[in-house]
């Protein structure tokens, strides 16, 4: 066949649900491109940001991914809220089973792979090499592709909404239930490609990002004098590094059950679906950290910057990132104590487990003491910091509950285990990534986000949080388990209904952000940041302008203390301008990438569908840009003096440092719009 | 005042929040069973050790914040402060001391409350073998050679051992209100011990997800007041078909909220055979008391053919 299984019944046409939100997605999609086209975009837009290899581009392109993921993962989870609000006491609803359990499936698979992920490494790629004083990431082209893997797995993901299905198994995708046998639908094959594409693309960034920290920072910098959120990140990187290849793994040999009729993990044949959920789980434990750790980072930088003062406890953050990490790696048994591996089996893992809880509280009272005797400003990301505090304690809580196999015999699989990990996932990695997002942005822009909205945003999501989560607390010990269609208890349905308030309130808190962004790029000129400085920071993203230059730093700063920049403020050499500048060595833009992502998602939708030919056209195609790429010698250039002085000169003029008298002192008194922007804060 | 104007919302506020506070009716806080007890007490215990260090911190958070405000010039400021042996000590200490107790607590508890371990009983316990199917729970009692689809009964105040295993995907068996919870899944056989110590009818579910019939998934676990009324509800049983070879092929075929069903007899080491069905060993076989080419064949009569379904 020359299209494989695919025929026209693959499109939904029955489905008026899928349709309206598919044409409403053209609509938009459509919008879009009239507005590119109408402003003579598209080459501005190809040139310097689809092909561009700049980590602050490539950074600020994960983020808008992860935000557009996150409407989409949080219009499946306003989806689930409704049918379970509608679907009670022998009503069955909006949605029937077979649509229900897609929605529930890609509400997790696109919020933890598609939003949280990509809204990580956006954060660190825009942040990370400036910390270091590094010009760009070790592998700038690497960097690219690993982005435009990511895009195909969207891609694939967002097309399994129009065309054919996607899984109907939870976003773990279990085995036996994940096999052939029984999910013989194409939905099992878009998850296993979005997932290995997406996979693929996070493990080269963790690489990338690995060798950069080890080999470009600043000249000076110790690790231990690494900045605290370059410090998580590594942490990170180190768990992607170590346990990626381990789904990788797992779903290679789920696909050759699948396509090749092997038996790794089906019921028969002496295939074992416990070994899936093993491997599974060595990965996903690792997996919750690499998203949380970053964040913690975050609200490190948050709290001392905005305490005016140093965080407490470095080192001490640092140890309790790594035990966090290590010990990471052997608590996966936890979920799934009810496989009844055994009292001793089960309890080393409960207590592993709860040894996680000591780095971590450490954490917590190194920000407090970072609190105690600072002068807090109550900002937006200070807002979402105090947030996390209060509300990952009580995560960190009903998470330790979880990890006692006698008490998590009764809450396993119930709704109390999904308010735990939204607390922590909420409550931890989003509120983290929304304060840094809030944090960073002057930095990435050029101009601040609205204080008013972003506040009234926290406020939404804290409320709407607690609103749509303690009740699922309370649903879990009245004994309501988890992946439900429908529900038949009237004790239940009251609680049903809270939840499904504090969906509406997330919402809001989600339009307030938009709105945030919308009125903020109108006010833009009023809350411009022209010192590059607009927090009083303490790290070195905040010695070089707003947005940074394409080379970053003019000169690579020396570097003498963990607050590198406090250091250089107070020596009165932060804004020091060189007699000469010397040339900066850079790379070039490059759209192999582009071409490598758009083969792989030709690759990957053949493989779904079984359309041999179309699948080696795919994969020829992606050999064939990765070896243009390869001979192509013309990859980088030189930035020559008198380029890079023309832009210093600009950036110190708007600072009020006279460049010909180069004295190579900062005269904070000449530095009129600085003091301002502090009294604004 | 709203509530002088409109009694009627007043008296209905307080009725409502009357029935949530005492709404944990029916869930994992009203055990109506020794084990189910044992874990609630557990998590009550775990609970208020770990708040002893959740709400002093969720205090301080707020306390600091509040007294180190930007516009509170009287407290003190020590920007370069960033160090103190003595707060590191306590705040590693202060944890590492309730997660030990924590441990503690975890590693008797983990013992005692094993799944597998036999209830502590004078009285002859009754034995259930649990097949999870599409999606509906079968059980057989191998001792009454009885079996239902979607109720069991047992007298109260005896202990219950289940033997469980699936014939379709992954499942977990679980009556919140009797304890906690164990995976069927195919090919393996997993156990479990439960006792009600009160009579009732309890809500029996299938708490891991398993495809879309999996709502229906349900069914009623009756602790009956007296053996008597137990040995009734066995004599009702006692009037259904046969489960055989042919009726077990019947109930393999999808279904959801299947009703409740009664078989007089079952084939013997049925259980078994479903097991054997997945993977053969030696040990099944001993246990079903059959020899390995009997349990072979009798796997072989309880399959259907070809597995795959067709969507």
């Amino acid at each position: 066949m020359l299209l494989g299984k695919l025929t026209l019944d693959a499109i939904p046409f029955h489905e008026p649900i899928i349709m309206g939100a598919l044409s409403g997605a053209g609509l938009m999609g459509l919008v879009v491109f009239a507005l590119i086209t109408k402003f003579g975009k598209w080459g501005y837009l190809w040139k310097e940001w689809l092909t561009s290899v700049d980590h602050k581009k490539i950074g600020v392109m994960y983020i808008v991914v992860a935000l557009i993921m996150l409407l989409r993962g949080f219009a499946d989870a306003a989806m689930m809220r409704t049918q379970l609000a509608l679907a009670t006491n022998g009503h069955l609803g909006i949605f029937p089973p077979e649509h229900y359990d897609q929605i529930f499936t890609a509400h997790g698979v696109i919020m933890i792979i598609f939003m949280a992920m990509p809204f990580m490494t956006g954060l660190m790629n825009i942040v990370v090499p400036l910390q270091i004083g590094a010009r760009d990431v070790a592998f700038p082209f690497l960097n690219s592709l690993s982005f435009w893997l990511l895009v195909s797995a969207v891609v694939l993901v967002n097309v399994s909404l129009g065309v054919g299905e996607f899984a109907r198994t939870g976003w773990v995708a279990y085995p036996p239930l994940s096999e052939l046998s029984y999910s013989p639908g194409v939905g099992v094959d878009y998850y296993i490609w979005a997932l290995q594409i997406a996979g693929v693309g996070t493990t080269l960034t963790a690489i990338n990002f690995l060798v950069t920290i080890i080999k470009m920072r600043a000249p000076g910098m110790k690790l231990m004098q690494m900045p605290i959120f370059t410090w998580t990140c590594t942490w990170a990187n180190v768990l992607i590094v170590t346990s990626f290849p381990i789904l990788t793994g797992a779903l290679a040999m789920l696909s050759l059950d699948r396509y090749l009729d092997f038996h790794f993990f089906t019921s028969e044949a002496g295939g074992n679906p416990m070994m899936y959920i093993n491997l599974f789980w060595a990965w996903g434990h690792p997996e919750v950290y690499i998203l949380v750790l970053p964040a913690f980072g975050i609200f490190s930088e948050v709290i001392s910057t905005f305490s005016g003062k140093r965080l407490f406890g470095h080192t001490s953050m640092i140890i309790a990132s790594g035990v966090i990490s290590v010990l990471g790696f052997i608590v996966w048994l936890h979920h799934f104590f009810t496989m009844g591996s055994g009292a001793d089996v089960n309890a080393f893992f409960g207590i592993a487990t709860m040894i996680i809880s000591v780095p971590t509280g450490v954490k917590l009272f190194n920000w407090l003491f970072t609190i105690y005797r600072g002068r807090l400003r109550f900002t937006t990301p200070v807002l979402w910091t105090l947030g996390f505090m209060v509300t990952f304690s009580i995560g960190g809580m009903t998470g330790v509950l979880l990890a006692v196999p006698g008490a998590d015999f009764l809450l396993h699989n119930s709704l109390f285990l999904i308010a735990h990990f939204h607390n922590t996932i909420i409550g931890g990695a989003v509120f983290g990534y929304l304060a840094g997002f809030t944090f960073w942005f002057p930095k990435a822009f050029g101009f601040k986000l609205n204080e008013k909205i972003g506040k009234a945003a926290f406020w939404f999501w804290q409320s709407g949080f607690f609103f749509a989560f303690v009740p699922l607390y309370v649903l879990g010990f009245l004994g309501m388990t988890r992946r439900l269609n429908h529900t038949d208890n009237p004790l239940w349905t009251p609680w049903l209904y809270v939840a499904c308030i504090g969906a509406v309130l997330v919402a809001l808190g989600i339009a307030c952000q938009l709105l945030q962004i919308a009125v903020s790029l109108r006010d833009r000129k009023k809350l411009v940041d022209e010192t590059g400085d607009p927090w009083n920071g303490h790290t070195l993203e905040w010695s070089t302008s707003s947005p940074p230059p394409f080379y970053n730093f003019a000169v690579v700063p020396h570097v003498h203390d963990i607050d590198a920049f406090t250091d250089m403020k107070e020596k009165g050499v932060a804004y020091a301008a060189p007699a000469k500048y010397a040339p900066i060595h850079m790379p070039k833009n490059t759209s192999a990438g582009v071409f490598i992502g758009a083969f792989t998602t030709v690759m990957g939708f053949a493989l779904i569908w079984h359309i041999w030919w179309m699948a080696i056209v795919g994969f020829v195609g992606i050999v064939a840009s990765m070896l243009a790429r390869a001979y192509d010698n013309d990859i980088d250039y030189y930035v020559q003096p008198d380029e890079i002085e023309r832009i210093e000169r600009v950036r110190l003029a708007k600072l009020g440092i006279n460049v010909d008298r180069n004295d190579g002192q900062a005269n904070p008194a000449a530095r009129p719009s600085k003091a301002k922007t502090l009294e604004q804060v | 005042m709203i509530f002088r104007k409109y009694p009627r919302l007043l008296r209905g506020l307080s009725l409502t929040a009357a029935a949530l506070l005492t709404g944990c009716q029916g869930g994992i806080l009203d055990p109506k069973g020794q084990v189910g007890a044992d874990e609630k007490s557990l998590i009550i215990t775990a609970t208020v050790l770990m708040l002893l260090v959740v709400v002093p911190v969720i205090l301080m958070t707020l306390a600091f914040a509040w007294k180190y405000r930007a516009s509170n010039e009287n407290a003190t400021y020590t920007p370069k402060w960033s160090h103190s042996n003595k707060i590191e000590a306590v705040v590693w200490i202060i944890p590492i001391i309730i997660v030990s107790c924590l441990a503690v607590i975890t590693w008797n508890s983990t013992h005692k409350l094993d799944p597998y371990r036999p209830l502590d009983s004078d009285k002859k316990p009754i034995n259930i073998q649990v097949v999870a199917l599409d999606w509906k729970w079968l059980f057989i009692y191998p001792d009454l050679n009885i079996a239902t689809v979607n109720e069991i009964a047992f007298p109260a105040n005896t202990p219950v051992n289940f033997k469980i295993t699936s014939d379709a995907a992954m499942n977990s068996f679980f009556i919140p209100q009797l304890g906690g919870q164990i995976y069927a899944m195919a090919g393996m056989q997993t156990k479990l011990h439960l006792i009600a110590n009160e009579p009732g009818s309890f809500d029996g579910m299938s708490s891991n997800y398993s495809g879309g019939g999996f709502t229906g998934m349900k069914f009623k676990a009756i602790a009956t007041a007296t053996p008597a009324e137990f040995d009734a509800w066995v004599k009702k049983a006692r009037e259904g078909k046969t489960l055989d070879a042919g009726a077990y092929q019947q109930l393999l075929k999808r279904s959801e909220n299947n009703p409740v069903q009664y078989y007089a007899s079952v084939t013997p080491s049925l259980f078994y055979g479903v097991l054997n069905k997945y993977v053969a060993s030696h040990q099944t076989a001993m246990e079903s008391g059959l020899g390995s080419v009997q349990l072979a064949s009798l796997a072989k009569s309880l399959c259907i053919t070809p597995p795959v379904a067709k969507e």
